[in-house]
């Protein structure tokens, strides 16, 4: 048994834990455990896998390890690691372990299902076997149906059904494209490796076949990486989702998207992400744009939030389809980082919630004043994420600026200078929100006598900054982990060269 | 060489560590340990950096000129073949800038002892202070344009925790939200230079003599004047070139001694000191595009001494001072004309003039804004109505603020006259109009300061007010800096700048050049307009002003409300951005979008409901079909 697989093995032992347990006490002793557990086995990964790169720095995955399910289908559990799936795990579990102290107060059923949704995230980013990747992946999206179902607020049947459906819409294009590739490939294998070595600079799989399953891998995984025009789910689902729940979607599962248009879509068929990346690119464009606009008018504090994230989720998909080293690395970095400010977001947003039970920022002001942690957070939170020094958000954004601008034809130029003025509409709508609600003078005699932080909160999000700054301040090691692992993939799709009779904008 | 400057490290981390420490546990602290601890790490950095200034213009000179020293530079993150890298370059024009830095930013930590005194939020403030004296230092000891662009942003940041210092007030908020979001636009350019710059020339750093990048350079000649005024634009932002000027004179809104240390004397002149870093690309790649900040900056300079004539907030006159006075630096960059001195005529004078105004300006602003703290301080109003006749009450400020008077409107001995005359000698000797301009723009500066001067220190006293609170000078720790200041104000015009400070490093003898017609014209101008200053405002009664106010009372109107170019702008903001395209694309997401969806999810969910009555359970209903269907697929044989 390899020791990627503990990954998974953690929440099903926290499940059977869970199960187990009666009283509250016992329910917060097993997740922090489990938790815990999961950080503290992420972070080993990180070391040992930068001992073993430095051991052998040409292989493409690390602690590979592949066992017969499906014997006659040629289905296997695969598992292996790379920069960019060591940096996912330990995303994944750091937001796994503040969630839990977010949602200190929450019953049994929810942690269940919290826990299934985070193995099947665990599960996702240790896979590199398609079938098992796909399955992982189903297994992430369920327990969000009842989670913001049971345990949402607001409009939460029609959000949580809209989020499912919508969601559940994109698997099924996955699914024909995973078994197009499949049989495209030969019908042998599901293994990404395998499949990627066969190309050597031919295509493994017909042109013609590419060209019909990238587009729907692509839009497959873009859906939840909120593609342009397929994000519609993220806003209602996100305002209607517990706080941890808010926090693990945005923070993880929307990664899974740009991670699998990564990993799959692109590097499995790379002549159709050249031919046809240009498509997307535009959508990404104009999600990283649109977003930040939109969120301007926004009034619901997760709204504000949730259209930032179809922006800064952009920004991952735009990064990518640059098809460049640089910025497909930043890309990762800004997996990394979107990932922990928008969970720091939700997650101050929530507390926020919890206590003057409104969303709605005409309702609330002078903040500052009254839960002065709180608020000072939350504008540390605004800042990251309007992409300030010294947080993660600048080194991400200005990777993928830098990157961008080395594809030097007009068409991406134009793109990548579109993409620039997102961080102008960001500062004016966190600024805006900041002022309204945290500034002047408190009115509202009810909020006037709220308290501030518990300690489980300010631990959790002191963790949440802590993480987002150091990245922000000493972002070397991490790139360069995350390098490594770009390297071989943006190497195989640049091997081929882009049609550009394909590009009506060339 | 390198190494016994690595010292100067401790001067980007104290304040560092200062400003985490206060942010941290400052609320445990007591409101003088707060203080004290903000103002010794100061102390302590501006001892170094005048040891620093001693170490290295006491260093000997290869070939006539100092040479640039970089203690430390590490690769902070490495992006393909570019870096971007973290260090700290030590060369003339960025030891006299932590001379500057350090001196004013200490001079207003004292003077918040007294100004801030009581204040809720004292430690948090104490604590901005060193956020943005750290990001300042680091922004001029910057060793490749994008660490510039890092600290840039951070000073633009601790400018806007302190504008909005008062948090609780309407307009701080505004304010400080309206100084973020107009420099985070002009950064937005100055961001797309970088890039392209970066891009084509292969590297960020100011080292422009290595024969690598001097190869990489001069190949990406023809895209440089493009890259260059994109990233003048963003300084453009930051140090308030018209149009871009507006976030400044709102900015006031924050506590005065903030005022003087960000607004007035260092990040302000933020935007020059990136014209001036990269004036050997400017001069050499693209001249013509230098000549066009010039005419922006003379514009400018024109702009806001026209508006500041119609002032009545003592700050907003200062503030507009301020930009007019930026402008004059801009001005003296863009005239230059040659990299080199020393061709018998004045190539590149402007580049050491503009160096030497920013020096001086920073220390006789930085005076009148204190000294308006200790007015507003006094009588509780930034009005000068409120004013008159403060003279009596307040002799320390009245002549501090005097001298700071006489300094800006460039009197002689006063350091003004010195830097502003040889701003005047380079517009000269680009063009004849260009200096024309400028000595029109010195005079109008000359008017309004005095108008400042008269009407708070003599004209009507507003007795009413003064009764019920006598107003006093503030502590020693308020007149102290004030003092301090006027001293540099009264012999900085003296300190042999251009032995220091030139464009080829070279030492250049102002004196033995001075022009001194040309002093003396410039001198007799400025005489002039005092005198009609004296005349208007000075008696207690003002009826040529009044008479004046009633003969153009349009433009005085148009004056006092900066040309309505805020309208401008709010129109454009609210009307334009958040009506008619941020609305519309939110209900676009919301109705069409969305909607498409909901159609979808309501399309299949009714197809479901029409289907459903087919599963109805009932034999014979599905006995009617099967015969019916076996009707149909007989006859079809058939047929």
């Amino acid at each position: 048994m390899n020791f990627l697989s503990i990954f998974v093995l953690i929440p099903l032992l926290m499940l059977l834990g869970l199960w187990l347990v009666k009283d509250q006490k016992g329910i917060r002793s097993v997740m922090v455990i489990g938790s815990t557990g999961l950080l503290i086995l992420s972070v080993a990964l990180t070391v040992l896998f930068l001992q073993e790169r430095a051991v052998d720095p040409t292989s493409p995955m690390l602690f590979t390890a592949s066992f017969d399910w499906i014997a006659p289908l040629h289905i296997k559990y695969s598992v292996g690691v790379d920069g960019i799936s060591v940096a996912m795990l330990l995303l994944s579990s750091i937001i796994v372990f503040t969630g839990t102290f977010v949602s200190w107060n929450m019953n049994k059923e929810y942690f269940l299902w919290f826990t299934l949704l985070s193995a099947g995230v665990f599960g996702f980013f240790i896979s590199i076997d398609m079938f098992a990747m796909f399955m992982f992946y189903e297994v992430a999206l369920i327990p969000m149906y009842l989670l913001i179902g049971v345990w949402g607020t607001g409009p939460k049947e029609y959000a949580a059904m809209k989020l499912t459906l919508m969601l559940m819409g994109g698997s099924a294009f996955l699914m024909c494209g995973i078994f197009g590739i499949f049989y495209g490939a030969g019908g042998q294998t599901m293994n990404i490796i395998d499949i990627a070595n066969q190309l050597n600079g031919a295509h493994v799989i017909d042109l013609a076949q590419q060209h019909i399953w990238f587009p729907l891998t692509f839009a497959g995984f873009g859906v939840l990486g909120a593609l342009f025009p397929f994000h519609t789910w993220s806003p209602d689902g996100h305002a209607s989702a517990p706080t941890a729940v808010s926090m693990l979607h945005a923070g993880v599962l929307m990664k899974l998207g740009g991670y699998g248009c990564f990993r799959i879509a692109m590097y499995l068929m790379p002549q159709a992400a050249q031919d046809l990346g240009w498509i997307f690119l535009i959508l990404t464009g104009i999600s990283v744009v649109y977003g930040a606009f939109s969120a301007c008018v926004q009034t619901d504090l997760k709204y504000i939030n949730a259209y930032s994230s179809v922006s800064h989720c952009g920004l991952v998909l735009f990064g990518i389809l640059m098809i460049n080293q640089v910025a497909a690395t930043g890309a990762v970095l800004q997996m990394l980082s979107h990932g922990l400010t928008t969970a720091l977001f939700f997650a101050l947003i929530g507390m926020i919630y919890g206590r003057t039970h409104t969303r709605d920022i005409r309702e609330m002001t002078g903040l500052m004043r009254i839960m002065p942690f709180l608020s000072v957070c939350y504008v540390i939170a605004g800042l990251a994420n309007l992409g300030l020094p010294g947080f993660s958000g600048f080194v991400a954004e200005m990777t993928i600026f830098v990157g961008s601008f080395a594809q030097a034809d007009t068409f991406h130029r134009v793109l990548t200078i579109a993409a620039c003025t997102s961080i102008v509409v960001t500062a004016v709508y966190i600024l805006r929100l900041v002022g309204k609600i945290l500034y002047g003078v408190c009115t509202d005699e009810h909020h006037l006598k709220l308290s501030d932080a518990t300690w489980e909160e300010r631990f959790a999000v002191i963790c949440l900054i802590f993480c987002i700054a150091g990245l922000g301040t000493a972002p070397f090691w991490i790139s360069n982990l995350i390098d490594g692992g770009v390297a071989p993939i943006i190497s195989n799709i640049t091997k081929f060269t882009a049609d550009a009779s394909l590009n009506p904008f060339m | 060489m390198e190494n016994q400057f690595i010292f100067t490290l401790l001067i980007l981390l104290l304040p560092l560590a200062s400003f985490l420490f206060l942010g941290l546990a400052g609320h445990k602290l007591s409101h003088k340990a707060a203080g004290l601890v903000g103002t010794i790490c100061l102390g302590i950095v501006a001892v170094l950096s005048y040891y620093t200034a001693i170490r290295y213009f006491g260093s000997p000179r290869v070939d006539g000129a100092f040479q640039p020293v970089v203690p430390i530079n590490i690769s902070w993150l490495p992006l393909g073949k570019l870096s971007f890298d973290m260090g700290i370059l030590l060369d003339p024009i960025s030891v006299v800038m932590l001379i500057v830095i350090s001196t004013v930013s200490l001079m207003v930590h004292i003077y918040s002892f007294g100004y801030m005194h009581g204040e809720r939020g004292f430690q948090r403030y104490y604590a901005f202070l060193s956020l943005f004296t750290m990001s300042m230092l680091g922004l001029v000891v910057a060793t490749n344009i994008f660490q510039m662009y890092l600290f840039w942003e951070l000073v633009g940041v601790s400018s806007y925790l302190l504008i909005g210092f008062f948090y609780t007030l309407k307009p701080a908020i505004a304010a400080s939200k309206k100084a973020f979001i107009v420099t985070r636009f002009a950064d937005m350019f100055f961001l797309i230079g970088i890039l392209i710059y970066g891009f084509y020339t292969k590297t960020f750093s100011f080292d422009f003599t290595d024969a690598e990048n001097a190869r990489n350079i001069a190949g990406a000649a023809f895209i440089l004047p493009t890259a260059l005024f994109l990233m003048f634009l963003g300084g453009a932002g930051k140090s308030a070139m018209f149009p871009l000027h507006i976030w400044l004179p709102d900015a006031m809104e924050g506590p005065t001694p903030v005022s003087a240390l960000i607004h007035a004397a260092t990040m302000v002149v933020a935007g020059v000191y990136q014209v001036a870093r990269l004036f050997p690309l400017w001069i050499q790649y693209a001249p013509e595009t230098l000549h066009v900040v010039a005419w922006i900056g003379a514009f400018t300079a024109f702009y806001a001494a026209a508006v500041a004539c119609a002032q009545s907030d003592i700050k907003r006159v200062l503030a507009f001072s301020t930009i007019s006075q930026i402008a004059f630096m801009m001005v003296a960059l863009g005239v230059c004309t040659e990299a080199t001195t020393g061709h018998g005529h004045e190539g590149s004078l402007g580049y050491m003039a503009s160096m030497f105004h920013l020096f001086t300006h920073a220390m006789f602003k930085a005076t009148l804004f204190l000294c308006a703290g200790c007015l507003i301080h006094a009588v509780h109003s930034n009005e000068m109505s409120m004013m008159g006749g403060m003279r009596k009450y307040m002799p320390v400020t009245h002549w501090t603020f005097l001298i700071a008077c006489l300094a800006i409107s460039g009197i002689p001995p006063f350091s003004g006259f010195f830097s502003k005359d040889e701003i005047l000698s380079a517009s000269f000797a680009y063009s004849p109009v260009m200096g024309w301009v400028m000595t029109g723009i010195a005079a109008m500066t000359a008017f309004y300061m005095f108008r400042l001067y008269y009407g708070i220190f003599w004209g009507t006293e507003n007795k009413e007010h003064h009764s019920a609170h006598t107003p006093h000078e503030g502590g020693w720790v308020m007149t102290f800096p004030l003092i301090f200041l006027t001293i540099f104000t009264l012999v900085a015009g003296f300190i042999p700048f251009g032995k220091l400070v030139s464009a080829d490093g070279q030492a250049y003898d102002f004196l033995a050049h001075f022009d001194w017609k040309l002093g003396a014209t410039s001198c007799l101008i400025a005489l002039v307009s005092i005198a009609l200053a004296t005349y208007i405002y000075k008696g207690e009664k003002q009826p040529v002003a009044d008479r004046l106010q009633a003969a153009m009372p349009r433009l005085h109107k148009w004056a006092y409300k900066r040309f309505y170019l805020d309208e401008v702008y709010q129109y454009v903001t609210h009307q334009i951005i958040f009506k008619h395209i941020s609305k519309p694309l939110a209900w676009f997401d919301r109705h069409i979008i969305d909607g498409f969806f909901n159609f979808l999810a309501w399309g299949t969910h009714e197809l479901g409901f029409e289907i459903r009555g087919f599963q109805s359970g009932s034999i014979q209903k599905y006995a009617f079909i099967f015969l019916l269907g076996a009707i149909v697929l007989i006859f079809i044989m058939i047929l």
